[in-house]
């Protein structure tokens, strides 16, 4: 037992990470149910279980209570759910096993960043139950709102910016982690060029985790500096009670770190898909370099565009004007990735198996979520659309559509690893096909009501003139929602009925190339008894000349003699 | 019912807004069209089947490397370059082509939770006198004459929306922020505030009521004489 609890072998840890992200997906997915209903009937008392969350408004949301549940909502759905589920996760069960290691290169620090997460993810659930309730400053907790007493001086707000912090540094040590396996610890052979996509999306996720995540974690304890200590760093004019603050200081420090988190979270995603269209189309990943080197130019221009976050902020319009040219020649490099996902598609063999959907399914919704970034990088439009629903609809295409379809992915792909059994592939296809449609209504309706300016975060949108004919469209998003919470239902049932009655799994379901695919399922304790030599790529599929199989596994001695590299 | 994409314009430059948005929906829609197109084909057409061998290539042939750089070559002049220019022009038209501040007229908005202090100069043309105008909420301005307004905030971070003229600036606490428009329709449109500031946040509507001169003036008149104005905030014009 405790060898499972306090363990330091990445594979226990991981699936540590994977347990708590999917606790706090299903949690957040339930405040999203409350949101929508607020939304589609005001004030009205929520059936079934408005009586026990709300009892002294007799079931309905408050207007003190709404400004918790979005806040929540974002805060666990990006720091607590994917985070855990896609760096945690993903990172820590497929690097050692991807690049031929024993465990990652430090194990007691990887425990430590999963017990930090832990710690912040009590912090989230007590924060619920102190005087005065959660955090209501929204996820991006900006200041003077967030740091000031006077306008929220709950005890949850501090918890909350607390746990995220402890959050950050969680996930800051898991990126040194990251990086330095995939750097020191690679298998003889495991060249550079040889890496699975998914271990070089992990990777420049780590760069970025290292260089933004510090940031942030400084910027909230100051945050809490402002709250608790006295000092002003973000506050300014009447409210503060110093000369000197700046609270467009925030802004900058928060998506200086805001904008590569968007990059933090959506490389292993890239990457994943990268090497399961390649898997399941039966042909080698088609531009390889230059899918890493488009990674590797994001990695550098993330860092630069935060600006087209702060279009209406009052910042000065001639640093705006870059932030525009910088934010959309992003879509370059992002246009080299389609291109090669389509050409890895074309004349493959394509077999629909349910982590191929859900891959097939990232590619249409982050066509829709990157193209509809443009719009609001072009500053003359943003500012209109700026803090209404267009850019909720736009950024839960790229963060919850295209980054929960990768999570998905990843659970399916990596599940028979995992846990030795196979989940059921009929429940998974009706689980993506529900989620997709679902899920496609909801967040492009959220862009069309934001085209007509509603603005987000507001509790009830038939307080304005100008909203009362699209008031039927936030009912219909109530439903639509409520349908798309509901199809994930499925994917709960399959994940947890397979864990003990799934049909037991071979080494290698989906008769994959990567390194991993050569121990058992699941792998043992430490994963590879001697290291694995690699002989060759992770993508040779449909190898000519090579009989018997189409592929070929990295370790395959036959690679030299074929001229495979 | 929803006839159209955007709420009613009554601005001189929300043109140029819409406009931009139909440019960047036909260039991103095509875009759009394109990927979805080819992925719903190859899924049509290399389907596994049996006799159905999948081709072997790592996509890095010369060919292919000219045929991803010009790619991207092109996204960049027909999509960014196009779009960047579009942007630069109808900046110019709308935030960047500033009224004469001595037509224009000029009002003072600081927000408070959850309200909208709106302050005229008076007859003087001074802010901050004893003759000032101050209301909450409700903001008058004429048809057909620019409109310049300054904002800060008393507390925290709020953002002076008019949706029907397409405009949105942030009121930052300890900044002074501004924005102009020019009212092209005598009526009422709702004010709304579009950056979260608190409980009340989703209830700081104010109005705005666009009427011709005359009434306007007489408007302002009636206003001096319904008592002493506000004076625990404003500031002076040019700072």
């Amino acid at each position: 037992m405790f060898k499972y609890l306090f363990s330091t072998n990445h594979k226990v840890i991981a699936l540590q990470y994977l347990f708590t992200g999917i606790f706090w997906l299903a949690f957040g997915g339930i405040l999203v149910l409350l949101i929508r209903w607020q939304l589609a009937y005001p004030w009205q008392p929520i059936p079934l279980i408005g009586k026990f969350l709300f009892p002294e408004s007799g079931g309905a949301v408050t207007p003190e209570a709404y400004p918790m549940l979005f806040t929540m909502h974002g805060g666990i759905m990006v720091f607590f759910a994917i985070t855990p589920i896609l760096l945690g996760a993903l990172g820590n069960y497929t690097i050692p096993l991807e690049v031929g290691a024993r465990d990652m290169a430090f194990p007691r620090l990887n425990m430590l960043s999963y017990w930090l997460l832990f710690l912040g993810s009590i912090l989230m659930i007590v924060s619920f139950f102190v005087p005065g309730g959660a955090a209501g400053s929204g996820w991006t907790i900006y200041a003077p709102l967030s740091s000031s007493t006077e306008v929220s001086p709950g005890l949850g707000q501090d918890l909350f910016i607390l746990g995220l912090a402890l959050d950050a540094v969680s996930i800051l040590m898991g990126g040194i982690n990251y990086i330095t396996t995939i750097i020191q610890l690679r298998a003889p052979g495991l060249t550079l060029r040889r890496l699975p996509l998914t271990q070089w999306g992990l990777f420049f996720s780590a760069i970025l985790n290292t260089l933004w995540l510090p940031i942030v974690a400084a910027a909230l304890f100051m945050v809490l500096c402002d709250r608790r200590l006295g000092t002003a760093f973000f506050v300014a004019g009447p409210l503060a009670p110093r000369e000197g603050g700046q609270v467009l200081l925030y802004q900058h420090l928060f998506w200086g770190f805001g904008h590569p988190e968007v990059y933090i979270l959506i490389f292993p995603v890239w990457g994943l898909v990268g090497d399961l269209l390649s898997v399941f189309s039966r042909k080698p990943a088609f531009g390889y370099k230059a899918t890493v080197l488009s990674m590797l130019t994001i990695t550098i221009l993330s860092g630069i565009v935060w600006g087209h976050h702060m279009f209406t902020s009052g910042m000065n319009p001639l640093v705006g004007k870059a932030f525009v040219f910088l934010t959309i020649s992003i879509s370059v490099p992002t246009a080299i990735f389609f291109f090669n996902w389509l050409a890895t598609l074309r004349r493959g063999s394509i077999r629909l198996t349910v982590p191929m959907l859900f891959a097939l399914g990232v590619v249409f919704v982050f066509a829709v979520g990157g193209l509809t970034g443009l719009f609001l990088a072009l500053r003359t439009f943003d500012v209109y659309v700026h803090g209404t629903y267009f850019v909720v609809g736009h950024f839960h295409y790229t963060l919850a559509a295209s980054v929960l379809f990768g999570a998905f992915a990843f659970i399916y792909f990596w599940f028979p690893k995992m846990f030795g059994r196979q989940m059921n592939e009929r429940m998974g296809r009706w689980h993506f096909g529900l989620s997709f449609v679902s899920l496609n209504m909801v967040f492009s309706v959220m862009m069309f009501v934001g085209l007509h300016g509603h603005m987000r975060r507001i509790a009830d949108a038939t307080a304005y003139e100008f909203l009362k004919p699209i008031q039927p469209l936030n009912v219909f998003l109530g439903w639509a929602v409520l349908g798309m919470v509901a199809s994930q239902l499925l994917f709960f049932y399959n994940f947890f009925r397979s864990l003990r009655g799934g049909t037991p799994a071979p080494a290698n379901p989906w008769e994959a190339g990567s390194l991993v695919w050569t121990v058992s399922s699941p792998p043992p304790w430490h994963n590879y008894e001697t290291p694995p030599v690699v002989t060759c790529g992770p993508h040779e599929y449909s190898v000519p000349r090579l009989k018997g199989k189409d592929w070929l596994a990295q370790t395959d001695v036959r690679a030299a003699t074929l001229g495979k590299s | 019912m929803l006839t159209s994409w955007f709420p009613p314009d009554v601005s001189t430059t929300g043109f140029w807004v819409d406009r931009l948005f139909f440019i960047a929906l036909s260039l991103t829609g095509a875009a759009f069209l394109l990927v979805a197109g080819i992925l719903v084909w190859c899924l049509l057409r290399y389907r596994e089947r049996p006799g159905h061998q999948a081709s072997y290539t790592h996509g890095d042939s010369p060919l292919a490397r000219w045929l991803t750089i010009g790619f991207a070559v092109f996204i960049f002049f027909a999509i960014d370059l196009n779009l960047a220019f579009h942007d630069h022009k109808a900046w110019g038209r709308t935030w960047g082509s500033p009224p004469d501040p001595k037509e224009a007229l000029r009002i003072q908005i600081m927000p408070e939770q959850f309200a909208w202090n709106i302050r005229y100069a008076g007859p003087d043309g001074v802010f901050r006198t004893a003759d000032d105008v101050t209301t909450l909420n409700q903001l008058y301005v004429p048809v057909h004459r620019p409109v310049i307004v300054q904002l800060s905030s008393k507390d925290v971070i709020h953002s002076f929306f008019l949706p029907n003229l397409r405009i949105k600036m942030d009121a930052v606490p300890g900044l002074v922020t501004s924005l102009y428009f020019q009212a092209t329709k005598p009526g009422t449109y709702d004010i709304a505030c579009a950056e979260h500031c608190g409980f009340g946040h989703y209830r700081m509507r104010g109005l705005l009521t666009v009427e011709p001169e005359e009434e306007f003036e007489t408007w302002l008149k009636a206003q001096a004489k319904e008592g002493p104005p506000d004076l625990s905030w404003g500031w002076d014009w040019n700072v």
